[in-house]
């Protein structure tokens, strides 16, 4: 039993207090990219106490809208007071927005417009190299958000600067807002894609689960000469079967009984890793 | 007349501090010549970034390299790195909090005959519109060069316009009077002002001069920070005048027209004229022949001022 899966269930018990409290959120993207995270930062020279040391590694959420579990992982993290976040979240005057800000502790960049991240992230790619320093950089895309041209440009970049400081990891997990990806606008094969870039691809069978995504993060590090892209396979809304891949619930607000409804369920996977 | 540009003034101040500084790094989207820049490329490649014809990533990535430190100077055609990375300026680099010079090269209608893709009539009013973003656009090489070397010193995001061609000389080069964010005093008058930011300085210097010789008493100032508008120096120089004329290379709308109205309607209510391109394609043209056409020279800031009279 890995504490970080269990953890995972009580972040998004988190992440759901803070969506209700601040009366809205965009919890299927949330609980799609826990795990991602949660991962990410268990892994990454990263923490209140080195937040400004030149070396540390960065991390920018390119999906913006995903800010209340990048919310709910900086408390594990102890960036940030968990029920400072859910007492103010997008209250009036509240510091706590609804995207990214970087006035707050252990927030690289402001984002929140899609498409921006990965360009940011190549600029802090080349600075590392410029400096000679070992930090890694990491951004996390949503899938919706690959229609963005500007995505594409960075994808260039950093294949063309053979940046391989940078990972980046896509949510796939199939759902935008108006229905499937590949409805929406297709990306068939993802994999040629950005390998087409001159990236090295890794493609996650359950991108919820932090062994696999952690074998994935080893890989991208000892990858040599090339970017890394992580594409791990989601699901939307995880943790609790009312919302799982239902589009709907990319920022549907839980009323009182779905509330009731998704902690008993989520607290009942984590119980059941805990007996595994 | 004067044969140096001063964009080609930037690259000699950039290079001096390259020189002295390692985090002094520019960016260019296949816009090294276009800039000037071609010789830092040359003698700092490792202080160059060239992101290829991707204006949105150029804006992008120099945020990431000022976000580690790096003083980051993006230099693109005025009219794609304002609109085209509009959203990258204004929320990478002035909502971030970055350090990233933008610089706008072939500003206004430098480019002349290539048409309205190419100019940049609404980059003002764009940049001024952001929280956080300062536009500035020198009026000749001197103030081009004082005011690089200010702004290698702070630490805030800003927008620099610069023409394509080389101007004529404003100022003297061993009198250039400068303050950042101050507007400079080109002539003391008592009855009119005029105002004018970038390439139009030269004809309010020179046209403050022929009405002074008629008789008509005018005043001139050098608005060469936009944005922060130097309200305190425009109210100072507009006190007890009976009209404002402003001069802009840009649309009629939300320029330094709009901005010194605004501040002079609210604190010191007088006729305020502004002199710009029309809200509409300009015609072909060199960009001496594009002003002329519409009055934008000495002469027709002159018949201007003396029909305002008039009237």
């Amino acid at each position: 039993m890995n504490a970080l899966k269990v953890k995972a269930y009580d972040l998004r018990q988190d992440v759901l207090d803070i969506i209700v409290s601040g009366g809205g959120g965009h919890i299927g993207g949330d609980m799609s990219s826990m795990e991602i995270m949660l991962t990410l930062y268990s892994r990454m020279n990263v923490s209140p106490e080195n937040q400004n040391d030149p070396d540390r590694d960065r991390f920018v959420l390119s999906k913006g809208h995903c800010v209340e579990t990048l919310y709910a992982v900086l408390a594990d993290k102890g960036f940030l007071d968990v029920e400072e976040v859910k007492a103010q979240f997008s209250k009036f005057g509240s510091a706590y927005i609804g995207h990214p800000h970087n006035t707050l502790p252990g927030i690289e960049m402001n984002s929140g417009s899609l498409g921006h991240g990965l360009s940011v992230c190549v600029g802090m790619a080349l600075a590392g190299k410029m400096d000679r320093r070992n930090y890694r950089v990491y951004t996390l895309m949503g899938d919706g958000e690959l229609a963005e041209g500007s995505v594409w440009e960075g994808a260039m970049a950093a294949g063309h600067y053979k940046l391989d400081n940078l990972c980046a990891v896509i949510d796939r997990n199939h759902l935008q807002i108006s229905g499937n990806t590949e409805d929406v606008m297709a990306h068939h094969d993802l994999h040629a894609r950005f390998a087409a870039f001159d990236w090295h691809v890794i493609d996650v069978a359950d991108g919820n689960d932090v062994d696999q995504l952690n074998a994935a993060f080893d890989e991208a590090e000892q990858t040599k000469g090339k970017p890394t892209l992580i594409i791990a396979n989601t699901v939307k809304g995880k943790g609790a079967s009312i919302m799982e891949n239902k589009a709907s619930w990319h920022h549907h607000l839980p009323n009182a009984e779905e509330y009731a409804a998704i902690s008993r369920e989520l607290k009942e996977r984590k119980e059941a890793l805990l007996h595994e | 007349m004067n044969k140096i540009a001063n964009r080609a003034v930037m690259c000699e101040v950039l290079k001096e501090a390259a020189a002295k500084d390692k985090d002094v790094v520019v960016l260019c989207s296949d816009s090294r010549g276009s800039a000037s820049l071609t010789s830092f490329a040359d003698t700092y490649p490792d202080q160059f970034v060239e992101v290829g014809i991707a204006e949105q990533n150029l804006v992008s990535i120099a945020a990431g390299l000022a976000s580690c430190g790096k003083k980051a100077y993006a230099a693109s055609p005025a009219s794609f790195i304002t609109t085209r990375s509009y959203e990258q300026c204004k929320v990478d680099c002035a909502y971030s909090g970055t350090n990233v010079k933008l610089i706008g090269i072939s500003g206004g209608v430098s480019y002349g005959a290539l048409g309205m893709t190419h100019h940049s009539a609404q980059d003002i009013a764009a940049m001024s519109a952001i929280p956080g973003m300062r536009v500035y656009l020198p009026s000749d090489r001197h103030q081009t060069r004082k005011l690089f070397g200010d702004l290698l010193k702070d630490n805030q995001t800003a927008y620099i316009r610069l023409g394509r061609n080389p101007v004529e000389d404003v100022y003297e080069e061993n009198n250039i009077p400068f303050e950042m964010n101050k507007a400079t005093v080109l002539a003391e008058g008592a009855d009119v002002l005029l105002v004018a930011c970038g390439e139009m300085v030269k004809p309010i210097q020179d046209a403050a001069k022929m009405l002074n010789e008629q008789g008509i008493s005018t005043g001139a100032l050098d608005m060469y920070c936009v944005k922060p508008l130097d309200k305190e120096g425009l109210l100072k120089a507009a006190h007890g005048k009976k009209q404002v004329v402003t001069v802009e290379e840009h649309a009629p709308f939300g320029g330094l027209g709009s901005m010194v109205a605004q501040v002079i309607s609210a604190n010191d209510p007088k006729r305020v004229i502004n002199l710009a391109l029309p809200d509409s394609p300009v015609i072909t043209g060199t960009s001496q022949e594009v002003f002329d056409y519409y009055g934008l020279n000495a002469a027709g800031i002159v018949n201007t001022v003396k029909k305002a009279l008039e009237g």
